[in-house]
């Protein structure tokens, strides 16, 4: 049985969708969270536990955990590294650099020629702009990517900042109640 | 009390941070299973601390929350980055005209000819191109729309 199955087995559609809203910004701070969220719900604590932890190994949740404010935590320069990769080296450029410590963020995304001509899409954040050109200059050495044509995109303000949420409420809300950010994404 | 910051971070909140970013224990408690994991790692902390340093950290603005990230297409959404190439007089109008689509995520002017950069986040895959047209009729210019088409997963994010 394959886990999407076994989800909608241990816990029907609506109820699933209670508890995805009632997770979505954090869970509570008690000793016994799952059991806190049980008794929220009207579930047991096994079947929470089982729950979240389906949802993991079926991707729905990409992580679990502490999500950080890079920002308030000094990283205050955020490049977007872009490489122009052929088709056939984009897999193993990827790999290499969704390996490399600085880069928190590796994306394939389509050209749009003629004004873009880059297709893998890095993120790399760091204290200030010279640590991280710093940073990519030594992972461009280190994975001998020279011979790819790159760009660093600084970004030097920042408009509008929420997301990370699919089931409401608005975006305008989640500004107004102070909620965060979705960095994964870009 | 002084606001935490990277510089004077206590050596248990940098561990809390970089033990708990990929992965928070599905156990009955949790933060009592953090604490004897930390203790393997030489650091001595109760359950109840480790409660009370998650919630300073919250309450600090160095965490955001914590919990679960979801894949947003695996919720149903659309999701996308989008790009334009905006004239320095236009910028601000076009910022303003942007941000109000409640679909935009986050916006962040970069140093590129293409320099407006957003996400855009939407309740099902197809009102991404709605969305697009929408925003293109409401500011005049072209959004380029550059979603993912491949993801390198990345471990742990943010190390102390």
């Amino acid at each position: 049985m394959n886990v999407t199955n076994r989800v909608r087995e241990n816990m029907d559609e609506i109820t699933q969708l209670r508890l995805r809203k009632a997770i979505q910004n954090g869970l509570p701070l008690t000793e016994q969270p799952y059991l806190t969220l049980a008794r929220e719900l009207d579930l047991t604590e096994a079947q929470v536990m089982q729950t979240i932890n389906d949802w993991q190994d079926d991707g729905l949740i990409k992580r679990f955990g502490l999500v950080v404010k890079h920002h308030n935590l000094g990283y205050k320069a955020n490049a977007m590294v872009v490489w122009d990769i052929p088709a056939d080296k984009v897999d193993e450029v990827g790999e290499l650099l969704s390996l490399c410590g600085a880069v928190t963020l590796c994306y394939q995304r389509p050209r749009r020629l003629p004004e873009w001509s880059y297709n893998l899409f890095s993120m790399i954040h760091g204290q200030d702009r010279d640590t991280v050109l710093q940073q990519l200059a030594d992972i461009v050495k280190e994975n001998g990517l020279n011979g790819f044509k790159r760009d660093v995109l600084f970004s030097y303000k920042l408009f509008k900042q929420c997301g990370g949420q699919y089931v409401q409420p608005s975006c305008t809300e989640r500004l107004e109640n102070g909620q965060s950010f979705k960095e994964q994404s870009l | 009390m002084n606001a935490i910051t990277r510089e004077n971070m206590s050596e248990l909140d940098k561990k809390l941070i970089n033990l708990l970013q990929d992965g928070f224990p599905l156990t009955p408690r949790p933060f009592e299973t953090v604490a004897q994991e930390l203790l393997q790692g030489g650091l001595e902390v109760t359950e109840a601390e480790v409660m009370q340093r998650i919630q300073a950290l919250l309450d600090d603005g160095i965490l955001s929350r914590f919990g679960p990230m979801y894949q947003a297409e695996r919720m149903g959404g659309g999701l996308t980055l989008a790009a334009m190439k905006v004239t320095e007089e236009d910028y601000d109008r076009v910022t303003q005209q942007v941000n109000k689509f409640p679909q935009v995520a986050h916006n962040y002017r970069r140093e590129h000819e293409l320099n407006m950069w957003f996400v855009l986040a939407t309740e099902s895959p197809e009102e991404i191109e709605d969305c697009i047209d929408d925003m293109e009729l409401a500011t005049g210019y072209h959004v380029f729309n550059m979603p993912k088409e491949e993801e390198f997963y990345v471990g742990l994010r943010f190390a102390l």
